[in-house]
C-alpha cells in the first residue's frame, strides 16, 4: 500500500489539507460527460435563468466529488476513504467568466489510532459561504 | 430519462424543477405547455407503503478504465491510483481506484426505478436531493461488473415536505457487497 500519514502525531482539531479548486463552465461540461448528468442547469445561462436561479449552477455531487480529493491525498490512497457523506445545503453559482472557487479545510475530528482510523471533517465554501454540510469522510489505514 | 439527471441539489420553483427536466427544452417555446401540464398535474402524496418497498437489480455495469479516468479527471482527482494502472498495481489494486463519488455513476439508474414507480407518488419535479453517503467494504477498480439494487429504507413527514431515504446496495459479480450509496431525496408537498 501507499505510504499512510502518522497517525501517532495526529491530534483531534489537526489541519490535514486547505486547497482551492477552480472549477469553471469546462468543469461543469466535462463532468456531465463523465457523470451522465446532462441537466441543463449546469451549463446553459438561459435555461438557469429561465427556471428563476441565480446562474448556472455546479452539480451537487460534483462538489461533493471534489471536495474529497484533498482527503483522498492526505491519505494517499482513494481505497482509504471508506465512508463519505454530505448534505446539500447552498448551491455553487458557476461564473460564465470566472468560474467558482471552492475553498476546502479538512481537519481531523475523531482519531482511533487503535482501529487506525480518522474521521476528517470537511468545511467546503465558496466566497466565504458554507455550501456542503456535515461532509465528513471516514479514513481507516487499518 | 436519458440525458438529464433525476434528482438535483437545488430548490427552484416548481415550475422550474418541472421544466428543466423535459428533454429538448426550448423554454420560450415551451414555457405555455408545461406551465398548463403542471397545473393539471394531479398532487399525489409520496405512498408510504413504499417504506421496505425493493426494485430488482439492475443490469450488471462493466467498470471501464477510461471511464474511471474520465471521472477522476472530472472530479479533480490526481492521486496516481486512479490514473495510472502501474500506480494502482503497486498500491496493491488490480486496476485504477474509482474515485470515492464514483459508484453514483450507477446508482443513478436505481433512483431511475424509485422515481419512475407509478405507485410511489413522487412527482420528481419536486424532489431535490437533501444528501448523500457511500459506505465502503472494498474500493471500486477497473474491470468489476456492478450490480445495483435500491431499496426505500425511510418514507417521513416534515413540515408538509416527506423525506425518501434510497439505499443502494452495489455488489460485484460474485455477489459480494462493495458500496453502499444512501439518498436522502426531500419531496416538496403542497404550496
Amino acid at each position: 500500500m501507499s505510504a499512510s500519514p502518522d497517525l501517532s502525531a495526529l491530534s483531534v482539531g489537526d489541519e490535514v489539507a486547505r486547497t482551492e479548486h477552480l472549477i469553471t463552465r469546462d468543469s461543469l461540461v466535462r463532468y456531465a460527460g463523465a457523470s451522465g448528468d446532462f441537466n441543463p442547469i449546469h451549463y446553459r445561462d438561459d435555461v438557469a435563468e429561465f427556471v428563476g436561479l441565480p446562474g448556472v449552477l455546479a452539480h451537487g455531487m460534483l462538489t461533493m466529488g471534489v471536495a474529497v480529493q484533498s482527503v483522498v491525498d492526505w491519505a494517499g490512497n482513494p481505497a482509504r476513504i471508506v465512508d463519505y457523506q454530505v448534505r446539500f445545503t447552498r448551491p455553487v453559482v458557476v461564473n460564465r467568466n470566472d468560474g467558482a472557487t471552492l475553498s476546502i479545510v479538512a481537519k481531523a475530528a475523531v482519531v482511533e489510532p487503535e482501529e487506525r482510523r480518522v474521521r476528517v471533517d470537511v468545511v467546503a465554501t465558496v466566497q466565504g459561504q458554507t455550501v456542503l454540510g456535515k461532509a465528513q469522510a471516514w479514513v481507516s489505514f487499518a | 430519462m436519458a440525458g438529464g439527471s433525476l434528482v438535483c441539489e437545488v430548490w427552484p420553483s416548481r415550475l422550474a424543477t418541472n421544466l428543466v427536466r423535459l428533454p429538448g427544452l426550448t423554454p420560450a417555446r415551451d414555457a405555455p405547455d408545461a406551465a398548463r401540464r403542471i397545473r393539471t398535474m394531479r398532487r399525489v402524496p409520496v405512498n408510504p407503503a413504499i417504506q421496505g418497498r425493493s426494485y430488482p437489480p439492475t443490469a450488471s455495469y462493466l467498470v471501464g478504465r477510461e471511464k474511471v479516468r474520465e471521472f477522476a479527471r472530472a472530479v479533480f482527482a490526481t492521486n496516481p491510483i486512479c490514473l495510472d494502472v502501474e500506480a494502482a498495481r503497486a498500491a496493491g489494486h488490480p486496476d485504477v481506484v474509482a474515485p470515492p463519488t464514483f459508484p453514483v455513476v450507477v446508482q443513478e439508474h436505481t433512483l431511475a426505478q424509485l422515481l419512475g414507480d407509478p405507485d410511489a407518488g413522487i412527482d420528481f419535479g419536486r424532489v431535490v436531493h437533501g444528501d448523500q453517503r457511500f459506505q465502503y467494504t472494498r474500493p471500486i477498480v477497473a474491470g468489476d461488473e456492478l450490480t445495483a439494487q435500491l431499496t426505500v429504507t425511510a418514507v417521513k413527514s416534515l413540515g408538509g415536505n416527506s423525506m425518501i431515504t434510497a439505499t443502494t446496495e452495489i455488489s460485484d459479480a460474485a455477489g459480494a457487497h462493495v458500496v453502499t450509496a444512501t439518498s436522502t431525496l426531500v419531496v416538496r408537498g403542497d404550496d
